[in-house]
């Protein structure tokens, strides 16, 4: 009987799977942490016009955006409209929008609330030209055009 | 006599684990936000007259309704654009209080900054920036970039000479201040004319 005991043991071992859970795990925390969940679903096409001298936005809990673009519905038409949060806006909607924004942070970080602005490409000048107008109305001066980077010629 | 307790099986944990993965894996999004940043400045009182602006302080950049573009009532490229600009905007020399005959002005009161060596007067030069409700916003970001751009060179310029690296690599508050004032970013855009009645 010692002779079949001495072939099991001879195997090689399989190998431990009892520490896979925390790799598993470290990933999962490092998910969560990275990640920013997407606010809104675009109802608007956005593509950014592309540009050399970018800054990177800083602070992504301070920061509200505005959409700009045509519909991705044809049934809204072809002309650029606003997008405020989950649904299409008009420029006077914007005051409120801001206000909201306002009172959903902390008295101290209100001054550095910034505005990012998502505007396609083919975008007229005429509707941003509004929305900048009612932004500076209601005392939200700090904005950011919304580039993608382009490699720059140094 | 206590009861033995059956141990829980782990075994499973991986795949809860896994699953979780596997949400934020798909709602995550990784691209990190750029743009350019830009102050606007606070509407304007009611009763406010024209500024009187000497006409050398000022290089007018229009931009047309068909995305053409003009600077100083010439029609001009936009390749052409950053190089001017900077020539515009540059500031022979900071620590002089006069500026010479055709270019814009030097500010009147100076600011001193012992790091640049004492007192220096900034350029009164500023950009002013008018464009159609027609242009694209395309086209408008481009222009915007150049103007940037030729802010950046000139500060990087000065930050060579003074503390011998580019302004994006300046660590020192004191030092990151010091050029931002002495080239500030003057890029006036007009009132647009059909809301500015409102």
């Amino acid at each position: 009987m010692a002779k079949f005991k001495k072939k099991i043991g001879k195997g090689t071992p399989g190998i431990s799977t009892s520490s896979l859970p925390d790799i598993i795990f470290m990933l999962l925390f490092f998910f969560m942490v990275t990640t920013t969940m997407r606010e809104s679903t675009l109802l608007v096409q956005v593509k950014p016009p592309q540009a050399t001298e970018v800054q990177k936005l800083e602070k992504k809990s301070l920061v509200s955006f505005i959409y700009i673009g045509p519909p991705l519905k044809k049934q809204f038409g072809t002309e650029s409209r606003i997008q405020l949060n989950d649904s299409f806006a008009t420029v006077k909607d914007i005051p409120e929008f801001i206000e909201a924004e306002r009172q959903s942070h902390d008295e101290a970080d209100r001054k550095l609330l910034t505005t990012s602005l998502k505007v396609d490409k083919e975008t007229k000048m005429g509707i941003v030209t509004d929305v900048k107008q009612q932004l500076r109305e209601v005392g939200a001066f700090k904005i950011n055009y919304s580039t993608a980077k382009k490699l720059a010629k140094r | 006599m206590a009861r033995q307790v059956n141990e829980i099986n782990a075994g499973s944990m991986a795949d809860i684990a896994f699953l979780l993965l596997i949400f934020f894996l798909v709602t995550t999004s990784m691209d990190i936000d750029t743009g350019i940043t830009r102050k606007l400045p606070p509407p304007p009182p009611k009763d406010q007259k024209d500024i009187k602006v000497n006409e050398r302080n000022v290089l007018k950049v229009l931009v047309s309704k068909s995305d053409r573009l003009m600077v100083n009532n010439k029609p001009d490229d936009i390749s052409n654009l950053r190089n001017e600009v900077r020539e515009f905007l540059r500031n022979d020399d900071i620590h002089s209080p006069t500026s010479a005959e055709g270019r814009p002005e030097k500010k009147k009161e100076p600011l001193n900054f012992p790091i640049l060596g004492g007192k220096i007067w900034p350029s009164k030069g500023i950009i002013s920036l008018q464009n159609d409700r027609g242009t694209s916003y395309d086209m408008y970001i481009q222009v915007q970039n150049e103007l940037a751009a030729a802010i950046r060179e000139l500060r990087d310029e000065l930050s060579k000479q003074y503390f011998g690296m580019r302004y994006d690599q300046l660590v020192d508050d004191k030092k990151i201040k010091a050029i931002q004032k002495a080239i500030p970013v003057a890029i006036s855009e007009a009132e647009p004319k059909d809301i500015g009645g409102k």
